[in-house]
């Protein structure tokens, strides 16, 4: 393989940047290993066209061929696509659980006019609880943090009883989530009092 | 060691004392380091510790990333930061052949190292590759940072099993224990 032997010590100026591909999160020269190449692919080609022309030559491929055997690459090949197949699979998972994850807001009563709102589900819709639940402390003014529920998963506690607002807040900035997933529901707690 | 997606616990802000501690256990290990020590652990920024699974700490400044400890073993440097300061630690190259299996979180086998595409530090080396891979062999337990035949950035970190002056000679079995690859938990790890 005729490599421009990058052996040598790496020298130059620290820290050194790498650019790190937008969809798979590796430096881009290992988009080739992972389950999403094609799509790595095309946001290379946009977010830096003279990497990618690097990456993605004719040249750049037949090197990379060249230092496998015949055998070698087959398997590679096979391996590849086996992982593609699973990334795409993945993937339309998510997608199906998207579209049928249900996001409870509940209505908890304390203790007399005393309500907390209890909101579930809003990670498989792929949010980070902790930025969330920030967001609606900020938006209405009022406590709200990541809790541990009971039966395990976590849930977004905010305090007082902002369930509708919080209804329409999420239905507005969140158009990924279906509106019909989005259900307000009422606890009454009996126990104690 | 994050061959599934990892949880940060508890995060705690490191004292200043110990903060200090962990400065120069850095320039310690890794001596190459020190010239940037400054940048990657500013003196007056807090630098945080966040619990993993297993007993794993990691070291972050804000949401970066910089170091992670299986209980006392050796400080071993994040990947984002062996990218910054690829030049810092001591290294070892796999073939190409080898790329896909480290990326699935295989044990690095000896045979990737040894083969034509990889590279090891040799007392013995033409003096081209002299200044690539060091002259020195590194001894089992030291923590070396791979990369990989035709890349620029590293693919791995960790520890090794063997010395590599024991692996030229075997040339088979495990050459590093189970570290920190591009795509493994740690790395999707998001500390926002
Ligand atoms: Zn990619």
């Amino acid at each position: 393989m005729a490599e421009a032997e990058s052996a040598s010590r790496p020298s130059g100026s620290f820290p050194k940047q790498v650019l790190y591909c937008g969809v798979c999160s590796l430096p881009s020269e290992y988009c080739e290993f992972g389950g999403t190449t094609k799509k790595c692919e095309e946001w290379l080609l946009q977010a830096d066209p003279e990497l990618h022309g690097r990456l993605y030559s004719q040249d750049a491929i037949e090197a990379n061929m060249a230092a496998l055997s015949v055998d070698a690459q087959k398997r590679a090949e096979k391996d590849a696509q086996k992982k593609a197949a699973k990334a795409e699979a993945a993937a339309a998972r998510e997608q199906e659980k998207k579209a049928t994850s249900k996001v409870v807001i509940k209505r908890v009563e304390r203790n007399k006019r005393k309500f907390v709102t209890e909101v579930t589900g809003l990670e498989a819709h792929g949010l980070d609880l902790k930025k969330v639940a920030k967001d609606f402390g900020k938006k209405f003014a009022t406590g709200s943090s990541v809790t541990k529920m009971p039966g395990g998963g976590e849930a977004i506690t905010v305090q007082g009883d902002v369930s509708d607002d919080i209804y329409d807040y999420l239905v507005e900035i969140y158009p990924g989530i279906p509106e019909d997933n989005v259900e307000c529901v009422e606890d009454k707690k009996k126990k104690g009092g | 060691m994050f061959k599934k997606d990892v949880t940060p616990g508890a995060k705690t802000k490191v004292k200043s004392s110990a903060q200090r501690g962990i400065r120069a256990k850095v320039t310690e290990t890794y001596p190459l380091l020190e010239p940037y020590i400054d940048d990657i652990l500013p003196k007056k920024e807090q630098l945080d510790l966040v619990k993993l699974p297993d007993r794993v700490s990691l070291y972050a400044l804000g949401t970066t990333p910089l170091f992670f400890q299986h209980m006392d073993d050796a400080l071993l440097p994040h990947l984002a930061l062996v990218h910054k300061y690829p030049a810092c630690f001591a290294r070892v190259r796999i073939d190409r052949g080898a790329i896909r299996f480290v990326l699935s979180g295989a044990a690095l086998m000896a045979p990737g190292l040894t083969s034509a595409g990889g590279r090891l530090p040799d007392p013995s080396v033409a003096d081209e590759d002299e200044y690539a891979y060091g002259k020195e062999d590194l001894p089992a337990g030291a923590v070396v940072v791979v990369e990989a035949e035709g890349k620029e950035n590293a693919c791995m970190v960790g520890v090794l099993k063997m010395g590599t002056k024991d692996i030229k000679e075997k040339k088979k079995g495990a050459a590093l224990e189970a570290g920190h690859y591009l795509g493994d938990g740690l790395w999707r790890l998001s500390l926002d």
